[in-house]
């Protein structure tokens, strides 16, 4: 077994020190950056998400999984930067204005940074000026929105609209989820695409990405 | 008549079967190594950090059907709305676990440590709906000591930001309960700070006129309908 599957298994273990140690091993042994974080840390992560989305393992692993991917991160993230390697994109990511509730964003936030992904988390209570303004100035492509009250949903229309209002909707797509969204709210309000859990979300994301106008 | 209460951290200590269905786990399905060592570590920091407080205040239908229509945002049509009328008490509450928990919860998300953190947020959630199920039972207790019970009576609690009745129905809530007494307070966006806080009403009466149809236009978006589960309780009672 080579040190990047040795890596992708320990990840899926949720063993950060052992991730962490490995990641310096494959630095120190002149592996590119790019290929660790592929082939080594997202690499493992893809198993979790296809194992947390067949119900294999659930919360817990994946989040063990994530902190242990973080550790590997700590140390290329360095070395990413000095060689300009791209994320995967950028995602605007937050809870909408009078929704307290974040802990499904952080988990899809922690899934998109785990595929390589550049996650800014606006937190939750985040007002539809908000996505808006801080996707264009970070030039990110999608803005994710989360909800888990009925009454909270309709600030997914808001952002949609707001999008179309500025004309920016052939750059920025949104994504919308949460426990009472599904695919049919997403598309009455024009949503760009809905996720159902974390790891689908991660899927529709890379959909999204590909689908922007520059 | 307004009430404060105290509770101690681990009477609010939820059972890790309802701890697990909040982290997604099936009911029934065998849970150790990791997942059970971090669910006692939460269990561990709730009875460390937790400081649990209620403040209840019985209402007239009257001043009960003002706080509900709140900001006029309702839907047209509510369980609540449908309810009130026939109830015999009600009482506006309010509970927390403080702020030490969120800001526990917070931190470990900083750190990185996103398993504990997320478990600790499932055992606050859990936390909290037991807390605001002890001042239920509290209030319903007090009733049933006075007399004021029959054996057909029943409560249940309902929130604003659910089942319809709008979030912003907080605003009024907030200004005839004043739960700043018990540390919580309300956010432009009606958020509750601390965030692990429950607030609403409780209805009691006799036990049928909770029963309700899950068949309210919104119902159709509501993943949970946990209501199904709290009438069969009440009912089972």
């Amino acid at each position: 077994m080579d040190i990047l599957e040795r890596i992708s298994e320990k990840l899926l273990d949720g063993d950060d020190q052992e991730v962490g140690r490995l990641t310096r091993q494959a630095i120190e042994q002149g592996l590119p950056p790019r290929k660790i974080l592929d082939d080594g840390l997202i690499a493992g992560m893809g198993i979790v998400g296809q194992r947390f989305k067949v119900h294999e393992i659930f919360l817990p692993e994946v989040l063990m999984a994530a902190k242990a991917m973080y550790a590997g991160m700590d140390e290329l993230r360095p070395l990413l930067v000095k060689e300009g390697v791209p994320s995967a994109g950028k995602v605007v990511l937050g809870s909408v204005q009078g929704d307290l509730h974040d802990i499904g964003k952080n988990l899809v936030g922690i899934m998109l940074r785990g595929a390589g992904f550049e996650v800014i988390d606006l937190g939750n209570d985040v007002a539809p000026e908000r996505f808006v303004e801080t996707a264009r100035e970070q030039e990110a492509p999608v803005i994710g929105m989360s909800a888990l009250l009925t009454t909270t949903m309709p600030v997914m229309k808001n952002v949609v609209e707001l999008i179309r209002e500025q004309g920016l909707d052939g750059q920025i797509k949104t994504i919308v989820g949460g426990a009472p969204v599904d695919a049919a709210f997403a598309g009455e309000i024009g949503a760009d695409a809905h996720g159902f859990d974390a790891a689908n979300a991660v899927e529709r994301v890379k959909l999204l990405v590909g689908k922007t106008s520059k | 008549m307004t009430e404060l209460m105290t509770f101690a951290a681990d009477e609010v200590a939820p059972g890790r079967e309802a701890v697990y269905e909040l982290q997604g786990i099936p009911a029934g399905r065998e849970v150790q190594g990791q997942a059970e060592a971090l669910c006692t570590a939460a269990l561990g920091l709730l009875s460390e950090l937790a400081a649990p407080a209620g403040i209840i205040a019985e209402v007239s239908q009257a001043e009960f059907e003002a706080v509900y229509h709140g900001e006029g945002r309702n839907e047209a049509s509510t369980p609540v709305g449908d309810i009130f009328n026939r109830a015999e008490h009600l009482a506006l509450f309010a509970v927390t676990l403080g702020e030490e928990i969120s800001r526990e919860i917070t931190e470990r998300f900083r750190s990185n440590d996103f398993a504990l953190g997320c478990m600790l947020d499932s055992v606050a959630s859990a936390a909290a709906d037991k807390l605001a199920e002890l001042v239920e039972s509290r209030f319903f207790g007090a009733l049933r000591a006075e007399g004021k019970t029959t054996s057909g009576s029943g409560a249940m609690r309902y929130s604003p930001g659910y089942c319809g009745w709008h979030v912003s129905g907080q605003k009024k809530l907030f200004e005839v309960l004043r739960p700043e007494r018990i540390g919580i307070s309300l956010g432009p966006s009606f958020l509750m700070q601390p965030l692990k806080s429950v607030s609403g009403v409780i209805m009691a009466g006799p036990k049928e006129m909770h029963c309700f149809d899950d068949a309210y236009p919104f119902c159709e978006r509501c993943e949970t309908h946990d209501c199904r589960e709290r009438i069969r309780a009440l009912l089972g009672d």
